[in-house]
């Protein structure tokens, strides 16, 4: 097994190290022809979503990487990977990969003094620590859209299809039972 | 300050690796940065080339300025304090800003003490320009660091020179014997603890940036080369030609930065690059300050 990590911009190398515990292989998405390596899943990491969105469109994979989304290639983002795959940008016309039916809202803990950590309930694994940077989180989300964690009330982790989101940071944690999940539930 | 908010700290480093840090001195500078791909950017009143032109005591900005930066963009916000001046490093936090560079490139209010950034909720990030002065300030609780370059120059020689000097420093500790790593804490006046996980990790324990000189995509990926994990960029921009151009060409440059087919490809008709000065015609060295 393959997991393609974008790594244009932010965390991905503590996504590559996670997979690494799982004895899983990565391999980083840097340029256009890094997409047409074989994969069996892709994560989109922390970042700023700006800065990773406009490289998308400048180094010309937006359109390809979407087309992979759509195919139903699994995929894994998290917080700023999470505003990558939403339907919908709290403030913003137009989103990315309107891969997720939710609807998001950046920096909605305010600046970094606003960033967290905590440990709360993912649905069917349990407690595990959550670190929350400058984090966005789900304000609405879809009838088929089913929510994994929750935390003050706000959605945090969320899936639908072959989409996987959360607020947080499990990589930035030494806890790999979401990348688990991810592998177990998404591509096995 | 608690260990988890510092984990918190270094965290948010983390988030801006493989990125580019933009001077900027207006709202209107900051949008063209956001917007150009910067992954945060850092509100000052005078960039550096600026203040060596103007001469003078270059201080912490205007808060109004700051706070108008703010409203403007959504990426992080970064401010400058001078070294050892911990109460414009107090006003920095009371104007909530993402993170606080106690930099060499403003006049130093202390010569002997660094604000003590333990005390402190919001991040901080330091120059140094090898690996006691990077230990040294981690100890006083920076979350990240980047080399001191020379700024406003436009030379990046400087910034070459620092991090080579704390790669290679950094693995001559990996080497040392365990044994041998008590009296190099001593040589190098650090903290042993932290001594001791460049010795296990073969890395600093925080994030470690370039800033200093850079001008050109090409300077930003051999630093990047070098062992950057991501880019200041001060004078650079908005003192050359194109600075849209650039900015997005750099910004490209540090992701791309193992691929040179794609850094020619950025590098082609950016227009003027900033004018810059020689090391050997420097008459102040900002990165004399604060050892």
């Amino acid at each position: 097994m393959r997991i393609g990590i974008l790594a244009l911009q932010g965390g991905f190398a503590e996504h590559a190290q996670i997979l690494q515990s799982l004895n899983i292989q990565s391999f980083e998405i840097r340029k256009k022809e890094d997409l047409s390596q074989p994969m069996n899943g892709l994560i989109l990491p922390g970042g700023e979503s700006t800065t990773i969105g406009k490289l998308l469109k400048d180094l010309d994979m937006f359109d390809e990487l979407k087309s992979i989304i759509e195919k139903g290639m699994p995929v894994f983002g998290t917080c700023a990977g999470m505003i990558l795959l939403a339907k919908e940008i709290d403030g913003k016309s137009v989103a990315h990969f309107s891969a997720i039916d939710i609807r998001v809202k950046r920096n909605a803990y305010g600046r970094q003094l606003g960033s967290f950590f905590v440990e709360a309930e993912f649905k069917g694994i349990g407690t595990i620590p959550m670190t929350f940077i400058r984090a966005p989180y789900i304000e609405s989300a879809g009838a088929n859209v089913e929510i994994l964690s929750v935390v003050d009330n706000n959605i945090v982790a969320a899936k639908e299809n072959n989409v996987l989101v959360t607020s947080y940071h499990p990589e930035l944690t030494h806890d790999n039972s979401i990348h688990k999940y991810f592998v177990d539930t998404f591509i096995k | 300050m608690k260990k988890e908010r510092y984990e918190l700290n270094k965290n948010l480093a983390q988030m801006l690796k493989g990125g580019v840090i933009m001077d900027v001195s207006t709202p209107e500078q900051a949008r063209i940065a956001e917007a150009a791909g910067a992954a945060a950017v850092m509100a000052l009143e005078r960039i550096p080339a600026d203040i060596r032109a103007v001469g003078g005591v270059s201080r912490m900005s205007d808060p109004k300025m700051i706070k108008g930066i703010q409203e403007t963009v959504s990426i992080p916000v970064m401010a400058k304090a001078r070294i050892g001046h911990f109460v414009e490093a107090q006003i920095l936090e009371a104007l909530e800003i993402d993170y606080i560079d106690e930099s060499e490139v403003l006049s130093p209010a202390d010569d002997k003490y660094h604000v003590d950034k333990t005390k402190f909720k919001v991040p901080f990030v330091c120059g140094a320009k090898d690996l006691g002065e990077a230990l040294r300030r981690i100890s006083e609780g920076a979350s990240m660091i980047r080399t001191k370059g020379e700024p406003g120059t436009g030379d990046v020689i400087q910034a070459v020179r620092h991090m080579r000097t704390m790669t290679s420093e950094i693995r001559r500790i990996q080497n040392l014997r365990e044994d041998e790593l008590f009296n190099a804490a001593k040589e190098l006046q650090v903290p042993f603890d932290l001594l001791k996980y460049v010795h296990e990790n073969g890395k600093l324990p925080v994030v470690n940036f370039a800033a200093g000189g850079v001008a050109t995509p090409a300077d930003a990926a051999l630093m990047m080369q070098l062992g950057a994990e991501g880019v200041f960029v001060g004078s650079g921009i908005f003192k050359s030609g194109d600075p849209v151009k650039r900015a997005q060409a750099i910004v490209k440059a540090v992701t791309n930065y193992n691929d040179p087919k794609i850094i020619a490809e950025i590098s082609a008709d950016l227009g003027e690059a900033m004018v810059g000065i020689n090391e050997s015609e420097i008459q102040l060295l900002m990165s004399e300050r604060g050892k």
